[in-house]
């Protein structure tokens, strides 16, 4: 079956004259880190399944330049988005989704005043969506009953106060989630935000992604959930300096539903 | 001569408040050093704010034990307050609890003075506990060192010894209704100084008259001192935190703000149109420094946000790159900020104007190790019970630091070079973008 999930780029629907439902925003990580490419994949299954007409733009998508602009580089932040802007404002793009929170934060938010409106949803709010609309079918399948903690990405909750969606995402999949200490609007940043994940971290203790991975385990989960490329990455990095890999993995709330199903 | 006490009181008063508004310009003056405030947008979620954030106390309740304390002596020192204007009409005009006539209402509101001036007392014995012997760990960072250690008990002492004056004048004077003592008006109800009672027994109306005299006199004077101090301290919040949290943000807190200059110059460069040797347009302004070096370069609301700081560290307690051992403290980026304000304000009040002194925020204050340790995560933003946005400093100082001297880590720099020629931080090629999908 997964011959036939097809991957529309913009301009392959463009020369058919067809507009998409929605564009999927696949973003750097996405598109080139090994570990988020397997998220951008079960996403794109998901959208499959649900029947979701979508696109993507392919090699005319580029950075948001978020990292740019979180280091202090609005120029190359502000050429970038412009750039970006162009090329969806060609396409007369209306809604976007992404499985990224900096980029969904990005367009979200720092676009409309450089010309660029779209509806911008992250892709746990647009799978809830489809959920709602009866679209996607979530059931617990293999995480049924099973101990799973959610870390919230920053830019998604506290940036934009958004707690609500994949915690539901999860109760469909039946888990039995439990809090860790800090969550929602307190909850601990894995240490990525703010183009840290580019660089080496200053001098300290500890690296912040430790932190939060002891914090994580300490919940005793068997999946530590996340719903974010960077967040992944940074907790997959700290399950294995704990040398715990063996028995808590790190997945997308993306990646949990297409698993559970067997997609 | 028998108006001597009421010239006394007046000349005090007039002093008091004098030198008050006198130190009120000045800080209005230093705010109004730095970059005007851009257009507010709707007022209506700003007012919410102050009626939830700073009278509600909302966000101060996220740490109950402080949380309530706070709102004890925040609504004590707010109602007992009212009692001060009593006091002020009597010491003008040489009349005494002029407000009696309001009968049963005297008595209730006396009534409720003296017990918040009670709970006043033990919230603020809890609070000098939590600093002095508990030692919580956000009153104990390297910046709290010194003064601001100081500064958080002699405010916690001031407010004892304002409240002990207060309950000493009511029952030397209930003892001295009781005496029948001319002057000295039946009226009140003192539910709490009736226990001190007992101390004043065996005195002599003489001596009654002057325990209470001295007292009251003490307690509108350490007002007016406390009304003083107010302005060396980060008790400022008291007045500071309403107009802060009105000016808080109320976008996203994802969302920062996208700098003017550099969307002209963008705009002029990605336009195919525009005449790169055109000579600029008449009327174009110096282009503007990018980011901020010093206190000039942050905007009135960021260095409003400096002086309404009360030092709690709720920022720095919450904030991950200190959690773990790095030298960054949200806390302290709003201290230096407001330290360096106040060194240029006192060298504009020596020279006349800013004589340039060799020294700026950046560097000097805060080092690049601080700003470079932050992970935008706006934790800070979100603890802080007075809408300061931290934050927003490091920002703008990293602005200055990329855009003015190229000065970012050296990891950065790679990564930025990628993002302009291939389209992402990391080195791939822009064509592979959609390589994956193969993969599926
Ligand atoms: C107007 C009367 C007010 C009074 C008399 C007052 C008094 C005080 C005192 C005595 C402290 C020191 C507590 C300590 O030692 O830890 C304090 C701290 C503080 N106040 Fe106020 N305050 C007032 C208004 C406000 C308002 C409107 C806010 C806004 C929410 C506020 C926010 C704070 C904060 C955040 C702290 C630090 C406390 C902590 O968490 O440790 N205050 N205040
Ligand atoms: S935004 Fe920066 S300063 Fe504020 S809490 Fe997060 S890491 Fe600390
Ligand atoms: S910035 Fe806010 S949270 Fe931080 S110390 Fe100051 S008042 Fe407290």
């Amino acid at each position: 079956m997964s011959e036939s999930i097809k991957v529309p780029t913009m301009a392959e629907y463009m020369a058919q004259g067809k507009q998409p439902e929605v564009l999927f925003w696949v973003g750097c990580a996405g598109s080139f880190d090994d570990r988020a490419k397997k998220i951008s994949k079960a996403f794109v299954k998901l959208l499959h399944n649900a029947k979701v007409d979508f696109a993507v733009l392919g090699t005319e998508e580029s950075c948001t330049g978020d990292p740019a602009k979180r280091a202090g580089n609005e120029f190359l932040f502000q050429m970038q988005a412009m750039m970006n802007i162009q090329v969806l404002n060609g396409y007369e793009i209306k809604k976007i989704v992404t499985a990224c929170p900096h980029c969904f934060n990005t367009l979200k938010n720092e676009y409309p005043e450089l010309g660029g409106n779209y509806e911008v949803m992250h892709h746990t709010q647009f799978l809830k969506s489809l959920l709602n609309e009866g679209r996607l079918k979530v059931a617990g399948g293999k995480f049924k009953g099973k101990r799973i903690t959610f870390h919230d990405p920053c830019y998604l909750g506290r940036a934009n106060n958004e707690y609500e969606a994949p915690r539901e995402l999860l109760e469909k999949l039946e888990v039995e989630l439990v809090e860790m200490k800090r969550c929602k609007s307190r909850g601990l940043c894995c240490g990525a935000g703010g183009a840290q994940m580019f660089k080496e971290p200053e001098k300290g203790d500890k690296d912040i992604n430790i932190e939060r991975t002891e914090e994580a385990i300490e919940t005793q989960p068997e999946v530590i959930a996340a719903g974010c490329p960077f967040c992944n990455t940074m907790l997959t990095d700290g399950v294995k300096a704990k040398e715990k890999e063996t028995e808590v993995a790190v997945m997308d709330i993306a990646e949990m539903i297409a698993n559970a199903e067997d997609l | 001569m028998k108006y001597l006490p009421n010239i006394i009181f007046l000349v005090a008063l007039a002093v008091g408040i004098g030198y008050f508004t006198l130190n009120i310009r000045k800080l209005i003056r230093n705010i109004k050093l730095g970059r005007e405030i851009e257009e507010l947008g709707d007022k209506k979620e700003r007012w919410g704010n102050v009626v939830r954030i700073a009278l509600g106390q909302s966000k101060m309740v996220v740490r109950p034990v402080a949380g309530i304390m706070h709102i004890i002596v925040y609504v004590g020192f707010v109602i007992i307050n009212l009692e001060v204007l009593e006091i002020i009409i009597d010491g003008l005009f040489g009349t005494h609890r002029v407000f009696a006539s309001l009968g049963p209402v005297y008595d209730l509101l006396i009534a409720s003075f003296e017990i918040l001036a009670l709970l006043v007392i033990v919230a603020v014995v809890v609070f000098w506990i939590r600093r002095n012997v508990q030692r919580l760990r956000r009153f104990m960072n390297p910046e709290m060192k010194g003064w601001p250690k100081n500064d958080a008990n002699y405010i916690l002492y001031f407010e004892v010894v304002l409240m002990t004056l207060f309950l000493t004048m009511n029952a030397t004077d209930h003892q001295l209704q009781h005496l029948g003592s001319a002057h000295y008006t039946q009226a009140g109800m003192f539910p709490v100084s009736s226990y001190l009672l007992p101390v004043f027994s065996d005195m002599s109306e003489q001596s009654l008259i002057l325990v209470e005299r001295t007292a009251w006199w003490l307690h509108i004077i350490g007002i007016l001192i406390f009304l003083n101090y107010l302005y060396f301290s980060k008790h400022l919040h008291i007045i500071l935190a309403f107009p802060n949290v009105f000016f808080g943000k109320v976008v996203p807190k994802g969302k920062f703000k996208n700098l003017e200059s550099v969307t002209k110059e963008v705009k002029l460069m990605m336009d195919p149109n525009a005449d790169p040797f055109a000579a600029p347009a008449e009327g174009t302004e110096v282009p503007a420094k990018f980011g901020a070096s010093d206190v000039m370069d942050l905007s009135r609301i960021q260095l409003l946000n400096a002086y309404t700081c009360t030092e709690c560290g709720r920022c720095t307690s919450e904030c991950p790159a200190n959690q773990t051992g790095k030298k960054l403290s949200p806390r302290k980026i709003m201290m230096d900020t407001r330290d360096r304000l106040e060194e240029i304000g006192k060298n504009i009040n020596k020279n006349g104007e800013f004589k340039d002194d060799g020294k700026q925020l950046l560097d000097d204050y805060i080092t690049r190790e601080e700003l470079w340790a932050c992970t935008t995560c706006n934790a800070c933003v979100e603890a802080c019970p007075v809408s300061i946005d931290p934050l927003s400093i490091i920002m703008d100082m990293r602005q200055y630091l990329v855009m003015e001297k190229s000065a970012a880590p050296n990891e950065l720099n790679i990564s930025m070079t990628n993002i302009e020629n291939n389209g992402a931080p990391w080195p791939y090629n822009q064509m592979d973008r959609l390589n994956w999908k193969n993969e599926l």
